[in-house]
Order: C-alpha cells, then structure tokens, then sequence
C-alpha cells in the first residue's frame, strides 16, 4: 500500500505541494485564465508575460488544491519559463501522454530533461481520479496562451 | 494516540438492541475488499450500502411481480400496482403522515424540493416575497429557490450558522417578517452533521405565516421523524441514503397544499380525462406521479424501510450516536486535524480537515487501507466558504459501521501525516 502512495507522494511533489515555486499574481501579465476543477474544488490562475516572439518571459499561479495540483502547478511555471508557447504546448502534450497512457514508460531514456522532471507525477497514472489534478495546471496554461479566459476540468478534455 | 477506558474498541459497539455483527451480515458490501484491504465504508451520506433484503426483494419482483402499474386487468399488473401501492402505504407509516395522498414518489429530493419549487412556489408567491434558506444548505435546496427568485423577482434569506455549525434560532427569528413566505431548512447538515430543531423552525416559521419545507435526505436515516410531531408543510427524503435504490424518493406535503397546487409534469397517470381542448387533473397522489413511476425502485425503498424499522430508528440512532462520540475523541487526539461541525445536537457526519494536507490527498491516502470517505465542496459551496475551507474530508456513519472502523481511519490518517511529514 505504502509504495504505491510514495511512488504518488514523492518528496519532490511534497516540497513543491508545501512550497509552490512562482506562487504570486504578477504585475502585468499578458495572458491569463482560471482553470477550475467543480468535482473536488480546486481552483487556479495562471498568469503569463509572453513576449512579442512568443516566449513565456514570466509564468506564475495563485490558487487552491490538493498537493498534487499545486506541484503540477509549480513545477510547470518553472519549467516553461523561457520557452517558445509552441513547446510549452509539446510539452503539455507528452505530459498528458504520460499522466494517462500506460505504456508511456519508455519517456526515461531519450526524454528530455523537462520531460524526464515532470515523471515524478506519473504516478498519478495508478490513481485514475488524479490524473485531473496533475493536468489541471497545464489545461489553464493552454487556456492562457490561447486567450480563453475560463476552463473547467468536466468542460474541457 | 490515546484510548480510554470509555472509549474502549470493541467490535461489538455496546449499543441498545443492535447486533452489530447480524446486521453487518444483512450488507453483502461489508465483505468486499478494496485493496487487498476489508473495506470501510464511512460515505453514507452520499449513498448508502443496501442490504440483501433489498437486493432480494428487487430481484424478486423483476422475476416474478412485474407489470406496469395502475393499467392492465391482469394479475401481473395488479400484484405491481399492490406492491408500488404498498410502499406507499410503508413510507406514510414510516414518517407518519395523516394520509397515503400526502405521500408523493419522486426521483430523489432534489427533484421533491424543485416539485415545491414549481408546483407549489411559482403558483403562489408574489414579487417581493421571501424564502428563508440557511448557511448550511445542500445546493439542492439552494439552488431551486434562487431559480424561482430570478424567475418571479422574490427575495433569499439565509439563515446564519454559527462556528460551530449551530443553528442560530435568534437570528433565524430575526430575518422572518410578514413577507416570509417559506422557510426552506435543512433537518440535518450533510457537512457539519447538525441536526436542526425541526418542531420550533416550523413553528416560529408559522407563527410568520410562512409555509415550511424540510430537506430530510440526511435526518430520515439517522433518526425517527414523524410529520405529525414536526408539523411542517413539505419534507423531501430520498431512497438511496436510506438503504434502497437510487432514483426512488419522497416529497410529503400536507393533503390542502398538495390538492391546491397545479401538476408538476404532465403525462400519463397524471389525468382524470384527456381530450384536446383540456385535460383534467387525476386526485392526489397521482397528480404528481406523471408517466410510469420507479416501481421496483419504490418497492425497494418500502424493503430498505422495513429493515431499519425492523432494528429500530431508536436503536440506530443510539449506535450512531456513539460511533459519533468515539470517532469525535479518537480525531481529537491526532494533531492538526480540525472538526468543521461540532454542534451539541448532530448525526454521525464527522467532517475535518488536516492543517497540511489538502482533503483530496487524504481520500487517496486513506483509500489504499481500504476507508471510503468523501473530500471535496460536499455539494454545500456557500457553507464551505462560511466555515472558511475550501474543501474537507468527511466520515459519515450508517447503521453497519462499528469502532473498528473509527480506529481503521484514524490509523489511515496516520499513514496520510506520515507521508506529509
């Protein structure tokens, strides 16, 4: 029973649950939305500063969840920083892939490091009704990038 | 982690006339295993598990007892309509309604409250006029009013709560004024587990001239209700909480409101004549029964019904009261968890929150060592707010759990403060 849980709550996602990185509304963000998840409450909004070459200059997020949507949450305004939108939206895409897909194992070797950072919550892939909170984050920041102002988790794929 | 003497564990909880272990064998999910682990139930107050009587009794009937109702001169039809008829007869005996008229199945009592709402409410409230609600109401008895408020410009009141998720009797007096047209509480708080003083809200509700509606889905399983003592004018319950089926429950309303009041859908069933230029309404209850009813639904409540009164409302309510207790001092002792919900009168729900770990997370926890219990808003939004949490965990009790339950989840919160450091 423990393992399972510890492969889910690893240390990383724990310190990032407890201490969220980019936790802050910014002065003047380009792009934001609020993304919410109606069946468990969580709520947050991820604000961005693109750049006029479509780099994410600034990433941050305020809001309320369980620990792994908020490490989801932090971890992801870390690593996009910098980014062009179109990789940060790849990126969403191999996330999602290995937060639901079964066989998404072999990510390990020739990953990148971004990638091979956020397998530490693919563990939610073993607790179905999580897969959610790990996404959540990630669904806003595309909403964000795409000037949709609201996303809900039983509205949106 | 500390167990007095008083709070001794013991399979057996020593309750008034129930056999724990009889009736833990009357629920074939008390055997399942969830995880490689026996499960403990402790979600009830969402849906509750049913006992093989119910089961048997459903089965039964699609075997060999059914028809369509109120239709066929046939034996098949006639046998149906005895039993749907039947269970009617069982739900008037169980919450003691002058009248089998008064008794009005529906889908559940979310769809009892809007049967009020639409039938009773738009029929006959006038722009300006005010409904009473409370801080602790479910969204189903929320939402219905605010509907009717946009629709015909009426005005909601809520009725405080306090810290300790009391209801507040002076400030309830306070907001009623001759406009008060209905008043539409909670009999006991699906989140804080409060259970309201009934007879004295319907009573100072009255003295306003105001008509009273009862959100009963929660109080009916925990205790003995009875229309007559309570005296108010609606009381919705559902089946599903109480042992039976989904898509089975009940709105009682007083024989002169029920008759005055238009029909709630139109169809089949519902009509004395039909012809194209106009329809005439069919007598109480059928009125509001339009369409073929859940039958073997109602009949498997009337079963679930006969079970808990067959243990006795009393005795129920006696060995929830002190898994109640239990459960509240062996919480109390582990660090950082708060109760949100301490009212002097209140029904086995135990909702809490833990300082550093958000409720979803420990649902999953608790989960894995097989404890069933419910994180989230609990379909009470605005009450989450008042009490100043975005989500808590909740344990509620029914007549099948026992301490050892209580002690599986406060070990199971151990794990979650072990993994959360």
């Amino acid at each position: 029973m423990l393992d399972e849980l510890r492969e889910l709550y690893q240390e990383v996602i724990l310190d990032h649950g407890k201490q969220p990185r980019n936790f802050r509304r910014p002065d003047h963000p380009t792009n934001e939305a609020a993304g919410r998840n109606p069946l468990c409450g969580d709520q947050l909004v991820v604000y961005l500063s693109l750049g006029d070459d479509g780099t994410i200059e600034d990433a941050a997020f305020v809001g309320k969840g369980c620990a792994i949507s908020m490490a989801s949450a932090s971890m992801m305004t870390e690593i996009v920083k910098g980014k062009t939108v179109a990789d940060a939206k790849k990126l969403f895409e191999n996330f999602h892939h290995m937060c639901t897909d079964d066989d998404a194992e072999g990510f390990g070797d020739d990953a990148d490091e971004d990638v091979e950072r956020l397998q530490v919550l693919s563990g939610v892939r073993q607790f179905p009704v999580r897969v959610k909170c790990a996404t959540l984050p990630w669904h806003t920041l595309a909403a964000a990038i795409d000037g949709v102002e609201e996303i809900s988790t039983e509205t949106d794929s | 982690m500390t167990t007095s003497a008083a709070v001794k564990s013991d399979r057996t909880t020593p309750a008034m006339g129930l056999d724990i272990e009889k009736v833990r064998a009357d629920f074939p999910a008390m055997s399942v295993e969830v995880h490689g682990r026996p499960l403990v139930f402790l979600d009830s107050g969402a849906s509750a598990q049913k006992p093989q009587v119910v089961i048997d009794t459903m089965r039964r009937v699609y075997e060999s007892e059914y028809a369509n109702v109120h239709r066929g001169a046939y034996y098949l039809s006639e046998r149906a309509t005895e039993l749907y008829e039947g269970a009617r007869d069982t739900v008037r005996d169980f919450l003691n309604a002058r009248d089998r008229k008064e008794i009005i199945f529906t889908r559940n009592a979310t769809e009892a409250i809007n049967l009020v709402a639409f039938a009773w409410g738009r029929n006959t409230l006038k722009p300006g006029d005010e409904i009473v609600i409370s801080e602790m109401e479910h969204h189903s008895n929320i939402v219905p009013w605010q509907m009717l408020r946009d629709e015909m410009d009426l005005v909601l009141k809520v009725a405080p709560v306090s810290d300790d998720g009391e209801f507040l009797m002076d400030d309830f007096k306070a907001l009623l004024t001759d406009r008060t047209k209905l008043v539409a509480i909670t009999h006991t708080s699906n989140v804080l587990g409060t259970i309201t003083p009934a007879k004295e809200i319907a009573r100072l509700a009255h003295d306003a001239g105001a008509k009273v509606l009862f959100d009963g889905a929660q109080a009916a399983v925990h205790m003995p209700v009875d229309m007559q003592d309570i005296d108010c004018d609606f009381y919705a319950i559902t089946g599903h909480k109480l042992y039976g089926p989904s898509g089975i429950g009940v709105l009682y309303g007083k024989e002169d409101l029920l008759d005055a009041m238009p029909p709630f859908m139109g169809g089949g069933d519902m009509i004395s004549s039909v012809s194209f230029e106009k329809s005439t309404w069919a007598p109480l209850p059928a009125k509001f029964e339009a369409g073929t009813p859940a039958i073997v639904q109602a009949i498997g409540l009337a079963a679930a019904i006969d079970y808990v009164t067959g243990l006795g409302l009393e005795a129920i309510a006696a060995h929830e009261h002190d898994l109640l207790n239990y459960t509240t001092q062996k919480l109390a002792s582990i660090d950082d968890l708060r109760l949100i919900g301490t009212a002097p009168n209140k029904a086995a729900v135990v909702s809490f929150e833990l300082s550093k770990v958000h409720a979803h997370d420990i649902s999953t926890i608790v989960d894995r060592a097989g404890v069933a219990i419910r994180a989230g808003h609990h379909c009470a939004e605005p009450l989450m707010d008042r009490m100043g949490v975005a989500a808590t965990a909740r344990a509620s009790f029914g007549l099948y759990n026992t301490r050892k339950d209580a002690d599986t989840l406060v070990e199971a919160l151990e794990t979650v403060q072990e993994i959360f450091g």
